[in-house]
């Protein structure tokens, strides 16, 4: 080994504390600084910020609502075949629960089924004052009506490895070329 | 040093003096100015459950002992998504709102995120809409008091006075439950602020009337001469978690 190979060896080596600091460090503004604790369609309890380090298409929905959320689904698979197509299929998908009382484990799972979904999307629920932080970290406005139903606004984000919110729709039905563009981008920085 | 003590224990009067406590409060039917059911023309009235909600909104005192033992809660340490750039801009120093402020006025300037954290750590939440609406309802002698003109119109005095310099102290005439500051001080967080909009996305794509049930959005105000609550909604419904201003405080509640 030359000289100069055995600096570069040694400089690289250096580095790697470094680098794995930096990865442990969440950016101000990610969603991945609130501590929430989810329970996904198989019944699996795990961290929101355990999502970090894959771009993610997040959404809310509630698997009773009959109109606007499998229209969540269908845009956001649409999405993903449209980055598939473009050569940049990473990225995972989380669909939070409005409704943890009615959502239980069996109840996403029956969904996700039913759509489809594959190893990538993640069907989650939570205590209800972990969905309401989510809701406001993700700008999401819902309420729950007397008969059981809810209220809310329907958007699909795009968030960038460190959990940062890169770009937002609130189109369905197609695909918004907002989130292929930035799901594309996500897909090809580190983070 | 003997002039010191007796500083420090008057100033431990004026604390104690103005100490929130919890109040019970008993629920039960309630008609919100929001609907509440599937029809948002048609008012749905709910039941409250019993819960004790702070007599006061937090002070400023209070909230400056919240952020020295909770450092991560301090003007710039918070982070961006807790807490916009303006979080406690109006206090002195990350500690201290500062010897030109009443410690017994209500800490303003504070996100939703802080505003929580705040209630959990006594134990406690941030009240419900719908629970902060019931405990406002009150006047002095009745529970409810929303049909009456009169107590309308002084609830909309308050909008029309000039801001004064300063904050007044927590702690006017409570009302008929005990609790004071519901009207005429700062406006308030609510846990579920975000469940008050007033136009939701789904509402423009495809049929309205299959949509109502999954994300309509339409808020339908079913008692249209309550301004002074519609102002607060509206006020509300326009907030992110991380926003703070400079009208905006909190209270807190626990289960009944």
């Amino acid at each position: 080994m030359t000289r100069r190979a055995t600096l570069r060896a040694l400089a690289a080596a250096a580095c790697v504390p470094l680098l794995a600091r930096a990865a442990v460090s969440v950016p101000e503004d990610s969603i991945y600084q609130l501590p929430a604790t989810l329970v996904d369609q198989d019944g699996r309890r795990f961290e929101l910020s355990s999502l970090r380090g894959t771009p993610l298409l997040f959404s809310m929905f509630y698997t009773s609502c009959a109109m606007v959320c499998p229209m969540i689904f269908e845009t956001i698979e649409a999405t993903r075949k449209a980055l598939r197509a473009s050569g940049q299929g990473a990225i995972n998908v989380l669909m939070l629960s409005f409704d943890p009382a009615r959502d239980t484990v069996e109840a996403l799972k029956k969904t996700a089924l039913a759509h489809g979904c594959d190893e990538h999307w993640t069907l989650a629920r939570a205590e209800d004052a972990t969905v309401r932080k989510v809701a406001a970290v993700m700008g999401v406005q819902y309420r729950k009506l007397s008969n059981g139903e809810f209220n809310h606004s329907t958007l699909i984000d795009v968030l960038d490895r460190s959990g940062r919110v890169v770009a937002k729709s609130g189109k369905l039905g197609s695909v918004d070329p907002v989130l292929v563009k930035a799901a594309k981008h996500a897909a090809t920085v580190e983070g | 040093m003997t002039r010191w003590a007796t500083l420090a224990i008057a100033a431990l009067c004026c604390v104690s003096a103005n100490a929130s406590e919890y109040v019970s409060l008993p629920g039960g039917r309630f008609e919100s100015v929001l609907p509440q059911g599937p029809v948002p023309t048609v008012s749905t009235p709910v039941d409250v459950k019993p819960f004790r909600m702070r007599n006061v909104p937090v002070t400023l005192a209070e909230f400056e002992s919240f952020v020295n033992a909770h450092p991560q809660w301090r003007r710039g340490s918070a982070p961006a998504l807790y807490a916009d750039a303006r979080y406690l801009l109006d206090w002195s120093t990350p500690t201290a709102a500062g010897a030109s402020r009443l410690p017994a006025s209500p800490v303003i300037n504070v996100s939703w995120f802080a505003a929580a954290a705040y209630c959990e750590s006594e134990d406690a939440r941030l009240p419900t809409w719908i629970e902060w609406e019931y405990a406002a309802a009150a006047d002095e002698s009745r529970t409810d008091a929303r049909s009456d003109p009169a107590w309308r119109r002084r609830i909309l005095a308050w909008y029309e006075r000039p801001s004064a310099a300063q904050l007044d102290a927590v702690g006017s005439a409570p009302n008929a439950y005990g609790i004071s500051d519901l009207h005429g001080l700062v406006w308030e967080w609510v846990d579920d602020f975000n469940a008050l909009f007033i136009a939701g996305d789904s509402r423009t794509q495809g049929d309205p009337d299959l949509l109502k049930f999954c994300g309509s959005g339409a808020l339908n105000i079913i008692d249209r001469d309550s301004y002074a609550v519609l102002m607060r909604i509206a006020l509300l419904s326009s907030l992110n978690g991380a926003d703070t201003t400079g009208t905006l405080g909190f209270r807190c509640v626990k289960p009944g």
